[in-house]
């Protein structure tokens, strides 16, 4: 959304996303795909080289004229996968999720049965 | 189509919950013509600002987005944003975001808004300049907001442009 409305402002933008798939389908112009945690589009705590290679891979989109371009990036999160899928998740649930189970509770105990 | 310089994709949802896997993969969105602004300088002389949607904020001189309000009405999110100027501490970061962990941000806000990373790109001369503002949302936004697209965005455009901003970096928490 914020990007759609820069770009119709003339100024370009670049994503570094997490999710590349749905960039794509939203038809943004630069994208640039980590396999990294949520909350870590730019690499690992004090890693500044994988930052400075993803900030990199980010600015070489910057002049492309072949728009949409999309790069994803070869980079392997180096911590145990089970360790890093529950590590950038929240300790509490977000409202909405609690909020979701609660109505699909409410959903089986009004059904009859 | 979109193109890509190889045939490497990544795995986008290896850190997805389970649960939320098939709605993301099933989702279809008419993409319409997304504008493309084309880059009217050399990347050697570009004006660089960076956006995060990590929810982080200044702890001692702005306000946290308001996670009282999402937890009283879980469809809304904070639409509000804020400024983070290009000299910041470490130790001034704070971040509200009920969907993350805020933890490794908190400890080196680079992995979300690389400033320290950027700013060596203008010593370098690799860009023009980084800018002198950047920007902080907070992602989480519920199903039906229109404040980005109708109050936020353009006040986003309305400040790029004061600075005479040639390119903006996203990364969503």
């Amino acid at each position: 959304m914020l990007a759609r409305i820069v770009e119709a402002a003339g100024i370009p933008t670049v994503i570094v996303t997490m999710l590349p798939d749905l960039a794509e389908r939203f038809g943004l112009p630069r994208i640039v795909g980590v396999e990294f945690p949520f909350g870590h589009p730019f690499g690992m705590v004090h890693d500044r080289e994988m930052q400075k290679t993803v900030a990199i891979s980010a600015l070489s989109l910057y002049e492309r004229t072949d728009l949409p371009v999309r790069k994803d990036l070869r980079i392997v999160w180096p911590v145990d996968w089970k360790v890093a899928y529950k590590g950038w998740q929240p300790k509490e649930a977000a409202p909405i999720v609690a909020y979701l189970k609660n109505q699909v509770l409410n959903k089986h105990r009004k059904t009859p049965d | 189509m979109t193109r890509a310089d190889d045939d490497f994709r990544i795995d986008g949802y290896k850190f997805l919950p389970r649960s939320m896997i098939p709605e993301f993969k099933a989702f279809q969105y008419q993409a319409g013509d997304f504008p493309q602004a084309v880059a009217k300088v050399l990347l050697k002389s570009a004006r660089v600002t960076l956006l995060t949607s990590s929810g982080l904020y200044l702890k001692n001189r702005q306000q946290s987005f308001d996670l009282e309000r999402e937890q009283r009405e879980p469809m809304w999110g904070d639409p509000t944003y804020r400024v983070i100027p290009r000299n910041i501490g470490a130790d001034e970061i704070a971040v509200a975001h009920l969907h993350l962990n805020p933890d490794d941000v908190v400890s080196d806000f680079n992995i979300a808004l690389p400033l320290e990373v950027f700013a060596q790109f203008e010593e370098e001369g690799r860009i023009g300049s980084l800018a002198g503002s950047h920007y902080s949302f907070m992602g989480y936004q519920g199903r039906s907001s229109t404040a980005w697209r109708d109050v936020y965005g353009p006040e986003l455009v309305t400040r790029l442009r004061q600075e005479d901003v040639d390119l903006l970096i996203l990364a969503p928490g």
